[in-house]
């Protein structure tokens, strides 16, 4: 219960600060994207706020013991920059720079955006099915 | 750059900020929204409910703030809706291959210096710069 409260009011303050910053408008990210044109530097201060915040909140909250409904802090501990990691990049990338949406701002823009944004959710969740399948067979060939 | 917006840019993303250390202090989890969506859809029942619920307050948030501002957030897209199913199957695939999108590598990774995060932003970045500027010079705009 507490937990599901929790990724709510998370949820909900993730898509204000993607609201206010504007980076539900693919647009907006364009220009971000676009160097070479009017070029809009406002995603890299999304980022750095975001970094700031996040960079000192994690560090204060693993000096506790523990999450308040979880029982242990869950980070990613492969360090290994592989192949997979580099293709996905570049894959999202190119997706991203065709349309100007990421999955948080596709996900937020739903009440908004209309039926582009059904379209790109509905593609986004087959890509990611694609995925799952091809993650099981490269797994199988991996076991024999 | 007169479109350039530093000021509400670093006050949401500040709240993007806020949102993941909540994450993390509550639940012991990174805010990587296209794994936590993914999840939402594909994952087994018992680690469900929490995705379902994030991914509900990510939607309603925007509805919250319209209502208190009496206005829609700005949105403008200008795709055909081929490109647009194009790119959402590239993020989709994209996002789960390359473990994480903006937010998991972009936002939690890079500030805990994660060596495979600073990789792929750089590679996402780059890939999504190169794709503008070649769409810009085939459609002539």
């Amino acid at each position: 219960m507490g937990r599901n409260i929790a990724a709510l009011l998370a949820g909900l303050v993730f898509g204000l600060g993607l609201t206010i910053s504007e980076m539900v408008n693919p647009a907006k990210v364009l220009a971000f994207l676009d160097l070479f044109g009017n070029w809009d530097p406002s995603l890299a201060f999304v980022m750095g706020g975001a970094l700031i915040v996040t960079a000192i909140g994690y560090r204060l909250v693993w000096t506790k013991d523990r999450p308040v409904f979880a029982e242990r802090f869950q980070v990613p501990g492969n360090r290994q920059i592989d192949t997979r990691l580099a293709v996905g990049a570049v894959l999202f990338g190119i997706g991203w720079g065709l349309v100007g949406l990421c999955p948080g701002p596709a996900i937020s823009a739903l009440t908004f955006g209309g039926a582009p944004v059904l379209l790109f959710l509905g593609a986004m969740a087959v890509g990611m099915g694609v995925f799952e399948g091809f993650d099981r067979i490269t797994a199988r060939q991996d076991t024999v | 750059m007169e479109n350039f917006t530093p000021i509400s840019a670093s006050t949401g993303g500040a709240l993007i900020g806020l949102s993941a250390v909540l994450l993390m202090a509550l639940n012991g989890k990174i805010a990587g929204i296209s794994g936590v969506f993914s999840g939402a859809v594909f994952a087994e029942r018992g680690d469900k409910v929490w995705r379902v619920m994030f991914v509900l307050g990510l939607i309603a948030a925007p509805a919250l703030w319209a209502q208190l501002q009496g206005t829609e957030p700005p949105f403008e897209i200008t795709n055909s809706w081929p490109i647009t199913v194009a790119g959402g199957l590239l993020v989709g695939f994209g996002t789960r291959l390359g473990s994480g999108c903006t937010s998991g590598h972009g936002v939690c990774g890079l500030s805990r210096l994660s060596p495979r995060s600073m990789a792929s932003v750089a590679l996402f970045m780059g890939a999504g710069m190169v794709t503008v500027v070649i769409a810009k010079s085939l459609l002539g705009a």
